[in-house]
């Protein structure tokens, strides 16, 4: 299994066709205290920069993007009952949605764990 | 991900002004946002639980970005009450109301505090016998009302705004223990009423008052001495920093509105349910700015009306969600709202139409494009907790 990030500070675990993505622990602190979380339902077509998940804090709503194209298989059902997943375990079980990837060529410009965390000290 | 309702940090005008305690904050560990041309400290450990730790003890507050004013002469009461619809006159030494700046159509320019500084005049340069009075306004607007206020006061009255004072908050229920044990005597005052104290050699002027809903005071400090009291402040183990973001969850659950958001040029005071600012004396002489406007609403109802909402589900609905009817015509406006963190659940303020404004009634918000069900309670949604004492004045 592999691990890419965006620059949009999601994550996304790859395992052969099947991916899982959420957010990063830089991402849900800079959101701070998540209150509300709408995961994309099983079987609905994501594309690569697209929406396809919101996220609310305290403060404000944001748009979760699909960092690549695919069918959903699955959402997060937890992060319904309990949003503060996403801060206190926000790259494990505070995952958001998993997905069939439609193209893997996509994944060539994400970064790697290293490369991400050279972005984000930029930041 | 995109963040596009907060303005951070780096995406401020390089024009934003510095507050005192700016370094302080930064010291605290604040995460620093630009606020009504300042930068302000919207958070140190989280939104959430600075929220709390005010409802449950002692939350210091930075809201030096406000404007503060003294306004002194001979016909200062009479001149002020030609802007204001509170009983001016009727406001004894040392005592402090809440009040409307209103433009002459009724509209709400700012809303604000105002105390009768007592005789000896703590605030000011020491006029003899000149009735003076000591203002608060929002930071957004204070340039304007400044301007409003002098081009429409006497020439013989002074107005100056104290920018060499900053503007502290300390709200909660522990709130009068620590600062008492600080500044003793500050426990004699009763809610809306106010006071000059010394603090080591400063000159405080300190009303029992707030923003929260909570017990507290808002402290006015010479800006030499503001970094020394917030230090002893926060070393008291009750209080801890807090930041916009928790003060703007507490003011909502506290009904109160937010200038700029609930209340506008456009808004009056009895559409912003704010009938209490109308003092019965004012109200039966009528001279006030829009007067016949807003008597005519006080008598007959406005067309729309500030109410409390609940909102169904976890999501919440923020300013600018619209109320629509049952067709999906946009009725009304959100225009605050967030999750409540003392009420656990997603909590808003909006203007709907008169007829809706019942406690009970169903309303239908639309939120980028999608629907949510909300309910209209009463205000405010958590109890204030205001310590009262002796007879109103």
């Amino acid at each position: 299994m592999t691990r890419y990030f965006t620059n949009e500070h999601e994550w996304i675990d790859v395992d052969g066709d099947t991916a899982t993505v959420g957010i990063t622990d830089y991402a849900q602190g800079q959101l701070g205290d998540i209150v509300f979380v709408e995961v994309p339902e099983e079987g609905r077509e994501v594309s690569k920069g697209g929406e396809a998940a919101v996220v609310e804090s305290v403060k404000a709503a944001s748009d979760v993007y699909a960092p690549v194209t695919g069918t959903v298989t699955e959402g997060n059902a937890a992060l319904t009952d309990d949003p503060s997943l996403v801060n206190s375990d926000p790259e494990n079980s505070g995952w958001f949605f998993k997905l069939t990837l439609a193209d893997k060529g996509e994944l060539d410009g994400l970064m790697d764990e290293a490369a991400y965390k050279d972005f984000v000290a930029s930041l | 991900m995109t963040d596009d309702t907060l303005l951070e940090d780096e995406l401020a005008p390089p024009e934003t002004l510095t507050l005192p305690l700016d370094g302080w904050h930064r010291a605290q560990g604040a995460r620093m946002v630009e606020f009504a041309g300042y930068h302000m400290p919207i958070q140190y450990e989280g939104i959430m639980a600075e929220h709390q730790w005010v409802r449950e003890a002692a939350g210091l507050f930075d809201v030096s970005h406000m404007g503060q004013l003294r306004i002194a002469g001979p016909n200062v009461v009479a001149a002020l009450e030609a802007l204001l619809p509170a009983d001016v006159a009727g406001l004894g030494e040392g005592r402090q109301r809440y009040s409307l700046l209103l433009a002459d159509d009724g509209g709400i320019l700012d809303d604000l505090m105002l105390a009768r500084l007592p005789a000896g005049d703590p605030l000011g340069d020491g006029d003899a016998g000149e009735p003076a009075f000591y203002m608060v306004v929002n930071g957004a607007t204070k340039w304007d009302d400044m301007g409003h206020l002098r081009e429409r006061l006497d020439d013989a009255i002074t107005l100056n705004l104290l920018d060499e004072r900053a503007l502290l908050a300390l709200q909660g229920p522990k709130a009068v223990d620590v600062l008492d044990r600080l500044v003793p005597g500050v426990a004699t005052l009763g809610f809306m009423q106010a006071g000059a104290f010394d603090w080591n050699g400063s000159s405080l002027w300190i009303s029992r008052s707030g923003y929260t809903g909570e017990d507290g005071f808002e402290i006015s400090v010479p800006d030499t001495a503001v970094e020394a009291l917030a230090a002893a402040l926060v070393a008291e183990p009750e209080v801890k920093p807090i930041g916009l973001g928790a003060r703007d969850s507490l003011r909502l659950e506290a009904g109160l509105p937010l200038y700029g958001h609930d209340l506008t040029p456009e808004t009056t005071p009895v559409e912003a349910d704010l009938g209490f600012a109308l003092s019965k004396r004012r109200r039966e002489e009528g001279r006030f700015p829009g007067a016949e406007r807003i008597l005519g609403e006080h008598v007959n109802g406005s067309a729309m009306k500030r109410v409390g909402l609940t909102v169904e589900g976890r999501q919440p609905v923020r300013e600018g969600a619209l109320v629509i009817d049952e067709g999906g015509a946009p009725i009304g406006r959100v225009t605050s709202g967030g999750f409540a963190p003392s009420v656990g659940e997603p909590i808003a303020m909006a203007f709907v139409p008169a007829a809706l404004a019942a406690p009970g009634t169903a309303i239908h918000l639309l939120q980028r494009g999608k629907p949510h069900a909300a309910t209209v309670v009463p205000m405010p949604f958590v109890p204030h907790r205001y310590v009262r004492k002796g007879a109103p004045k």
